[in-house]
This record gives structure tokens, sequence and C-alpha cells, in this order.
């Protein structure tokens, strides 16, 4: 049906969108492109790119590839797939945690209550994530409060080991990606309308069967919003891995950070960040394609 | 022995807060009837409905479905189906995953819930839709994919809520029929909820009138109609004609009544005594108010003299307005049996009668509810 609707009605709104396209090239397309093409190079002693003397070589050689090789060495896939894991049990937690909460400030809670609710929500992006971050280290670690409440209350004797491991990480992420999980929830749960439960209701279905069959399966372009708008930025984090992670804890996000930073290898840092941005986008695609051809909004 | 009453509501409340959205509500609805609750918005009959459907909890009262009691019964337990007004159809389900949603908690399921889905479809003339999404789908064909979602469970009762208030005027009388007539061939109970008078009258073989929680009056609807039991219901029911009066005598079944228009009439009065002097205002519909020229109480015939104020053509009839002289504006209804041209008998501005047959008039006593 969308398909249809071309011809002068389009070439007329060109100028309409030419600040998108020129915003999403300048900010978007350019550096990934300068990202690309600084990928396919190879590092200079000093950091920098090494100038190439024989293109022809250079690309028969299959060198330009090698900073790609070079990221399927155990080390990294290692490395990868903790991110990966982590990102995916920091989606979970967030969609079960985020889920009630977002139900009660969409559905149950009295209307007049909805915004201050979603303030609190959002409340946190106040202080700068690095300064949160921060203050859960003061939580977590062996002289922190956590510990401090259990020894003064008698739960334990010996301080417990909470910062610096997985678990430290995955709190931290968990933490941070909350609201990125309950906003899209909330925009898909309070568009739903409370007549069809109560259809559901009439039509036999008790409260879990309704939850199963008409909330989630309407709510679902807001579930899937939330687990990327969740997923792909705790693939790419590496404050909360740096702070709260230790040195064992490398995820994605501090490799890149390392190669551009320490090691000042950028072609490599730049071919991980371009792949990882390849997966992300390619998961966005298959998003697009799964909402639109359910009929549904794009909420992305 | 199969109970006479679908559904036995007694004394049912609900509150919110302070204010009594269905205040202590009573009623029986027979097995099989068409019966509507009918009133203004904010009446209490959507409360009421969705109290029998289990969407409401009563404050108070009780509410018995086929002989059982169902006060606390939960929606999905209940042998009631419901029309919601927006029909409530589910977005993401085709028109036979609609019909079919509720056929597996019954224990339809495979080959036995194909069946019912093309059944119902075919009942409310939807057959070939199946695989079409509610968006696609009209409003008067959306209501009738609610309404084959609801009888596909055979229910008891259908519950309706106001569901052809979204239809367009000429659509609405023609679903108004079929709904009647698919009532009467399936002998399910309908209670069906509408603000629309006309609508009810159509439809229903009793209406409950409701006004500010309470049921005004119930009873068959050609004698709501004809015999509002309040001035709210009469009012309601379409305009009416208003008469105060005194009672001179009252006797036999008869009543003297000195009008404070002036003159007397005399009409009946069914059962109900009257003292002598006591103040009564009595109701006649305008299409039951006849305008002559001359008096006729000599013959018999009630009349009152009145000024002719305006009169309106409205093709298949015309209406009068006149005042009478105790200052209270009445309406007459006159089909145009002849040519305009030969029908216009009395100038705007000139003298009249108005002349009604003695049984036509219903008496209205103090109780009547407030406007």
């Amino acid at each position: 049906m969308k398909g249809g609707r071309a011809g002068r009605g389009d070439r007329a709104a060109y100028p309409l969108v030419l600040p998108t396209w020129a915003t999403l090239g300048v900010f978007f397309l350019l550096p990934l492109a300068i990202l690309f093409v600084v990928s396919l190079g190879q590092r200079a002693t000093y950091g920098g790119l090494k100038p190439i003397e024989d293109l022809g070589l250079y690309i028969s050689s299959g060198k330009f590839l090698a900073n790609y090789a070079r990221a399927f060495h155990p080390i990294y896939l290692q490395i990868f797939w903790r991110s990966i894991w982590m990102a995916v049990v920091t989606t979970v937690v967030c969609l079960a945690i985020s889920y009630p909460v977002a139900y009660y400030i969409a559905v149950t809670a009295p209307l007049k209550r909805r915004n201050l609710l979603l303030g609190l929500v959002v409340v946190p992006f106040w202080t700068s994530f690095l300064i949160r971050t921060y203050a859960w280290m003061f939580l977590l670690r062996t002289e922190g409060l956590i510990n401090h409440f259990l020894l003064a209350t008698g739960w334990i004797s010996q301080p417990l080991e909470l910062l610096y491991n997985n678990f430290a990480v995955l709190i931290g992420l968990i933490y941070g990606e909350l609201p990125f999980m309950i906003l899209p929830l909330f925009a898909s749960l309070e568009k739903l309308d409370l007549s069809l439960l109560e259809a559901s209701e009439d039509l036999g279905a008790g409260a879990v069967a309704t939850f199963f069959r008409v909330t989630v399966p309407l709510t679902m372009p807001g579930i899937v919003a939330g687990i990327i708008l969740v997923f792909v930025p705790s693939l790419g984090q590496f404050i909360v891995s740096d702070l709260l992670g230790g040195a064992k804890t490398i995820l994605a996000g501090n490799l890149i950070q390392n190669q551009f930073a320490v090691a000042r290898n950028k072609p490599f840092g730049a071919a991980v960040a371009f792949g990882l941005t390849a997966a992300v986008l390619a998961l966005l695609f298959f998003y697009a394609l799964y909402t639109k051809r359910k009929g549904q909004d794009v909420l992305l | 022995m199969a109970e006479q009453y679908s559904v036995e509501i007694r004394s049912l409340t609900k509150r919110f807060g302070d204010v009594a959205a269905v205040d202590a509500v009573s009623l029986d609805i027979r097995r099989g009837e068409f019966f509507s609750l009918l009133g203004p918005s904010g009446c209490g009959k959507t409360t009421l409905l969705r109290m029998i459907g289990g969407f409401e909890l009563p404050t108070e009262g009780a509410n018995r479905i086929d002989g059982a009691d169902v006060t606390w019964t939960p929606p999905y337990e209940r042998p009631v189906n419901m029309v919601f007004q927006h029909y409530a159809l589910f977005p993401h389900l085709t028109v036979a995953e609609n019909v079919a949603f509720g056929l597996r908690y019954k224990g339809t399921g495979g080959a036995g819930e194909a069946r019912r889905v093309a059944e119902v479809l075919a009942l409310v003339q939807l057959s070939g839709f199946e695989k079409r999404r509610p968006h696609e789908l009209s409003g008067g064909q959306r209501q009738r994919v609610a309404l084959a979602r609801a009888l596909a469970l055979e229910p008891e009762v259908l519950l309706l809520d106001e569901p052809l208030g979204a239809l367009d005027q000429k659509l609405r009388k023609e679903v108004q029929v079929q709904l009647k007539h698919l009532q009467r061939s399936l002998g399910i109970t309908f209670i069906f909820v509408t603000h629309d008078q006309e609508e009810a009258l159509t439809m229903s073989d009793r209406i409950a009138v409701m006004n500010r929680g309470r049921v005004e009056q119930m009873d068959e609807a050609a004698q709501v109609f004809e015999r509002p039991a309040t001035e709210f219901v009469a009012h309601f029911m379409g305009a009416a004609n208003f008469f105060a009066a005194r009672v001179r005598e009252a006797a036999n079944g008869m009543a003297a009544l000195v009008l404070e228009a002036g003159g007397e009439v005399r009409i009946p009065v069914d059962g109900t005594r009257y003292e002598s002097g006591e103040a009564v205002r009595f109701v006649v519909r305008p299409e039951k108010l006849d305008l002559r020229a001359r008096d006729l109480s000599g013959h018999g015939v009630p009349s009152v003299a009145v000024t002719i104020e305006d009169r309106v053509y409205q093709g298949v009839s015309t209406v009068w307005v006149v005042r009478d002289r105790a200052d209270e504006r009445l309406l007459v209804y006159e089909q145009n049996e002849k040519p305009f041209e030969e029908a216009s008998k009395f100038a705007v501005g000139g003298q009249a009668f108005v002349c009604w047959n003695a049984r036509h008039a219903v008496v209205i006593r103090g109780e009547a509810g407030p406007r």
C-alpha cells in the first residue's frame, strides 16, 4: 500500500527531508565511513596509520582484512562472548523488572500520579552516569555501605566480595539501562486499550491468559524497542566494567576503548567498533522488518 | 426446571465515592427477552450492565444469572458475553482468531473450533472475512465481528453496551432490525444499553428507563412510551404535554379535573385513589392531541383553549406549537394527510382548541422524579 505513494508528492518533500539526511550524513554516515576505512588500514609503529605503498598488492594479499581476522582470535572471541551474555542477562533482568513497573505506571496507578512516577524514572539522568557508577562502588566495596549494614546487623561475619566481579558489572549495567526499558514499555502500555483486557476476560480468559494473549502481543513494539535500547548500549558499555569490574571483566567496549586510548591500534579498534556497529544495525534492520510485517508502528 | 428469569438483580448498588452510580436497583429479566436499559448519559445504565458482566463489583446487593448467584463471580466464569461500546476487537488477531478467542475455554478446540467460527460468521453474514484484521473492516462489519465473537460462546445472556453508537443513522436503522431478528431466532436474552429512546422502542420487549442511578419505570416498550409513570420518563420518551389540574371528584375509575388552563376534563384513573382538591399533573403525547376550531367539551371530549404560536412543516407531519391559558407550551403533531396547500387550517396567532381522547391522558402524581 505504502509503495504506491510515489511521484510528485515525494519529490516536493525533498527539501523538507534534507536536514534529516544532512544530519544523519554528517554525524552518522560519515564517521562510520571513516571508521570503516581506518579499519582496513594498518597500525604505524607509533600509532596512527601506516601509509600503503602498493594498493593492488595490499588488497590482493588480503591484508586489508587482517584487523577483522584478528578479531576472531579466541582471546577476543572470549571478550565478545562475555559482552554478549552480560548484555543478554542485563536485557532479560531489565525486562523482568521494567514490565511490572511500566504496567503499574501506565495502567494501575492513578492518572494524577503518573507524571510523578515517570519523573522518578527519569530523575537519575540529572546526575552524570559516571558519578552514579562511582556511587555503586561506595555501596558495593568491602568497606561499603552494604557490607557495613550486613556486618552491623550480624547477617554476615566476613565482608562479602561484591565489587570487581561480573556480579558488580551486571548490577551496574542493569541499574544504568533500566530507564531505557521502562520508558518504551510505558509508551506501549499507555496506548493499550483496557477494554481489550475486559473483552478477553469476558471471553473466558483469566488474568494469566489475558496477559500472554492480549497484553504482551499488543505491547510487543515496546518490548522489542526496550530490548534493543538496552541490549545495544550494554554491548558497548565500558565505564561500568572499567569501574565495577576490575581488570578481569573486559567487555567489547573496553577492548575498543583500549585499542584507541592505550594500545594505540586505531585500525584494530576501528575494525572491532565497526563490526559491533554492523551487528547492531543488522539487529535494528530485522526489528524494522518485523514491525513492518506486523503492520505496527516502528518505535525507533 | 429452567428458571423463568435469566437475570435477577436485587437492590444492586454501586457507589463511586459519595456518588451512587447505581442506587438499589432491582430487576427481573425474563429468559429470551430483549431488554433495554434506557437513560441519559450518567444515569447508571452502563455501570449496571458492567455489574451484570462482572466488570464492576457492586457495593451492595446481589445478582443472579440463570438461578446462580454471580455477584462476586469474575467475568470469565459468567455465562454472559458482552458486545463492547467500541467493540474491543483484538487488533493483532484476524476476524477468525477474534471469534475463536474464547472457544478454547469452552472446551471447543480443533475442528469444532473452526466449525463454530464458520457458523457464527455466517450468522452475521461475514463469511469470507476470516483472514481480515479489524482495521481492514468498516464500522458495521466490526460491530458484527464483535457480535459473532460474543455469540460464539453461546452465552445465556448477551450484554450490549450501546453497540450501534458508532454507526451512521441509516446503517443504525438496518442493524436495529437485524439485531432484533437475530435475538428472536436465537432465543438468547439480550440486555441492551442505549440512550436513544427510538432505538429502545424499535428493538425491546421491555424497557427499564433509568435516571440518576434508579429505575424510573420498567414496562413493555409501548407502555413506557404511552403510559409514562413519571415526569422524567414522559420527558425522556419524547415531547410530552403537561397539564396541571386539581381533582374535583374521583369515583369509579374516573376523575373530574379542574384545569389550571381553565375548564374541566374527565379522564380515567386506574385504581389509584385521589382526594378531592389534590393537585395532579397529567400528560398527553403530541400525536394524541388534535387541533380543532371549536370547543368540544360539550360533547364530553376534553378540550383546552390555546393560542397558536408556530407551525413547523416536517414533511411527514406538521408540528403545531401552541400555548394554553396557564402559559404552558404544548406541541401537537399532525399527520400531513392532505396536500400542503389544503392543510393549513389555522393561522399563527389565532385561537383554537386542543382536544384528545380521554383515554390518552396519563396522570402523574407528586412522586414524579426530578426533571
